[in-house]
């Protein structure tokens, strides 16, 4: 990917979310309403991470500006935000609180906090991958009257303007938004640089800033949460060119997909 | 089915996790994302080709592996030790090789440039090695002085404007694509040991010739060497100026002893994991190996004896950051950690049948790594004696 731009000092914020390891075996706990994070591995939200990469690029390719991570969540979101100071982030910012079921009283947390901070641009991850809300980004975008691309694939910034590629069923969508904006980001942006030994040493001396925020009233109540059913293991019908006409009657008759 | 399948997650049965500090985790994850993106889709064909991923070099630089406990002002990430160990857990969870790639030019190029060069050696060195810009060699064994180092027979004597280094150096890792070795060589009599000095030789000189060791059927993805130096002529500044004696190359071993006792680790890690994921996935008897009670013995003394090893390195590293680690707690780890490394390699290969014996899984390869790194750095037997003197008093070789 290709970041052109003319604009020097932007300042970009990144949205990031903490969430367990994808390899992570999950239990819910006792509340029936939460998993058990005993002994779970969280990691940045990977769609967080194109975001950030994003981010860190298009400051880098200019030579100049400002990167920010923004966490809203309990304490345990800093080791993340620390994560991202490594991968070179400029400073964090971690919006201490404890998040809702309610996309939108969060993102007015999100959106509260942003809203004075002369951000040329906003970035998410399109979706964090533990729950799927989907919704943040593009709330924080409509309560702060900015323009937004969901899910975008490609990004290049040239004066005022970004351009975007997203990825639709079956095609292609390019789109451009004047800055200020909002994005979110999807799988094909980029590869996530991996924070450097130095960095993680770097991170512990760049700034963390701890602000308190009050979420508003959710609206929404999980109500509980339960495992998918396990598979069944699959069946052998023989190998090879022998197996063939099993095959097809069990297509046919059972999964009658023929 | 191949080796491997899920993503590697370690192995940690006594939560060694929360004996790490976060910084400490933050590296070892690093490292460990970097070896499944880089290395391991590589080192299966390296390993057949017999060559080293050179190729890797910059990405490694870029990410801070080399000298990596060497302090910031160098050019080095600063960390301590037992982030260092980590490191190196990782790099040979990947391969062997390659962790002895990371060894030597952390362990046995930089660090004796830090710990015995000038100043100017250091703030001209240092910085471009922790770049990967220079590659260096460790030249202490020779072909007749392998676990008697204080025999060698290469040779500095001084000239008006320097220095002239003769001798022949074998079983070299990096040998052949180094840009600089360190040469010990004795500036006094050929019986004196305590003459050898350590010098810092670029390998383009006239005189010095470096040749692939070939046939090894081990560590087959690292290159070993062997160096001649004939009439090498040095400046007098490239002698290291506070070396002196045997003690300075050991320490040097010491260090790098120190890293190989985490590889260990990592390797037996690796194979362990393997070895689990096989069981689990491989029916034999309409039932998953796994269910057997040969292979569970099999796992069950593979987990024991890698998580004794990680508490042994973990406090080996805390007393090295402490400044009180000893020489003797080193070759105790490294000879435990390598042998237990070698065992769990050896049975993980067993345990996965005929398909062990291909490189498509990783324990043979770890299996044959190991021999290696069984017998350099010290061998096994002489840690063993390194230990006896110890309890002993009595040196007994």
């Amino acid at each position: 990917m290709t970041y052109f731009r003319k604009r020097i000092d932007m300042k970009i914020a990144i949205c990031l979310r903490r969430v367990p390891d994808t390899t992570a075996k999950i239990v819910i706990g006792p509340s029936g309403v939460a998993i058990d994070e005993a002994g779970v591995k969280f990691v940045p939200n990977p769609y967080d991470e194109y975001a950030l990469e994003a981010g860190l690029a298009l400051v880098g390719a200019a030579g100049a500006g400002e990167t920010v991570v923004v966490g809203f969540a309990g304490d345990s979101v800093q080791e993340t935000l620390r994560t991202a100071l490594a991968m070179g982030v400029d400073r964090a910012v971690h919006l201490q609180g404890t998040p809702t079921a309610d996309g939108l009283a969060n993102a007015r947390v999100l959106a509260d906090h942003l809203r004075d901070g002369g951000y040329d641009l906003i970035l998410f991850g399109k979706l964090a991958v533990d729950d799927y809300g989907q919704q943040t980004g593009v709330m924080v975008a409509e309560l702060l009257g900015l323009p937004c691309a969901t899910a975008i694939s490609s990004l290049s910034v040239d004066g005022g303007v970004a351009t975007v590629t997203r990825e639709v069923e079956g095609g292609v969508e390019n789109a451009t938004c004047a800055l200020p904006a909002v994005l979110t980001c999807d799988k094909g942006l980029n590869t996530p640089r991996l924070p450097s030994l130095k960095g993680i040493m770097a991170a512990k001396k760049k700034p963390l800033d701890i602000v308190p925020v009050t979420v508003g009233e959710s609206r929404v109540t999980v109500v509980s949460l339960a495992m998918p059913p396990e598979r069944a293991a699959g069946r052998m019908l023989g190998e090879g060119a022998a197996a063939v006409p099993a095959l097809i009657t069990a297509l046919t008759t059972e999964a009658k997909v023929l | 089915m191949a080796g491997g399948s899920a993503a590697y997650t370690g192995v940690d049965f006594y939560d060694m996790d929360s004996l790490l500090s976060e910084e400490e985790r933050a590296v070892r994850d690093t490292v460990r994302s970097w070896v499944d993106d880089h290395l391991m889709p590589v080192i299966g064909d390296c390993y057949i080709e017999g060559r080293f991923p050179k190729e890797l070099i910059p990405g490694m630089a870029e990410l801070g592996l080399f000298g990596a406990n060497l302090p910031e002002e160098y050019g080095c990430a600063g960390l301590n030790n037992v982030a260092y160990g980590l490191i190196m857990q990782e790099l040979e969870r990947g391969d062997s090789g390659i962790r002895s790639f990371a060894s030597v030019q952390g362990a046995l190029v930089m660090y004796p440039v830090y710990a015995f060069g000038s100043e100017e050696q250091k703030k001209y060195w240092l910085p471009k090695m922790a770049a990967g810009e220079e590659i260096g060699c460790f030249g202490l064994t020779e072909p007749d002085f392998g676990s008697n180092p204080g025999g060698l027979i290469t040779t500095a004597r001084e000239t008006a404007d320097g220095w002239v280094l003769n001798g022949t150096k074998m079983w070299i890792t990096n040998g052949s694509q180094a840009t600089v070795s360190i040469i010990w060589a004795k500036t006094g009599d050929i019986d004196d040991a305590k003459s050898i000095r350590g010098f810092i030789v670029p390998t383009n000189l006239p005189g010095f010739t470096a040749k692939d060791q070939k046939g090894k059927l081990s560590l087959r993805a690292s290159d070993t060497s062997e160096l001649h130096l004939q009439d090498v002529h040095v400046p007098k500044d490239a002698i290291l100026p506070l070396s002196g004696g045997l003690k300075s190359p050991l320490m040097c071993l010491t260090q790098a002893r120190y890293g190989i006792a985490w590889g260990g680790v990592g390797a037996a890690m690796a194979c362990f994991d393997e070895a689990r994921s096989y069981a689990a996935n491989r029916i034999m008897f309409d039932k998953p190996i796994a269910a057997t009670q040969i292979q569970q013995e099999r796992l069950a003394e593979m987990l024991t004896e890698i998580t004794k090893g990680q508490l042994l390195v973990l406090q080996l590293g805390r007393l090295k950051d402490k400044g009180t680690m000893t020489p003797s707690q080193v070759s105790l780890a490294k000879r435990n950690n390598i042998n237990m490394a070698c065992e769990c390699a050896r049975e993980a290969r067993r345990l996965l049948g005929g398909n062990g014996i291909l490189i498509e899984y990783h324990s043979m390869r770890h299996m044959a790594n190991l021999e290696s790194v069984y017998t350099y750095e010290g061998t096994h037997d002489m840690h063993s004696l390194i230990l006896g003197q110890e309890i002993t008093g009595i040196a007994a070789y």
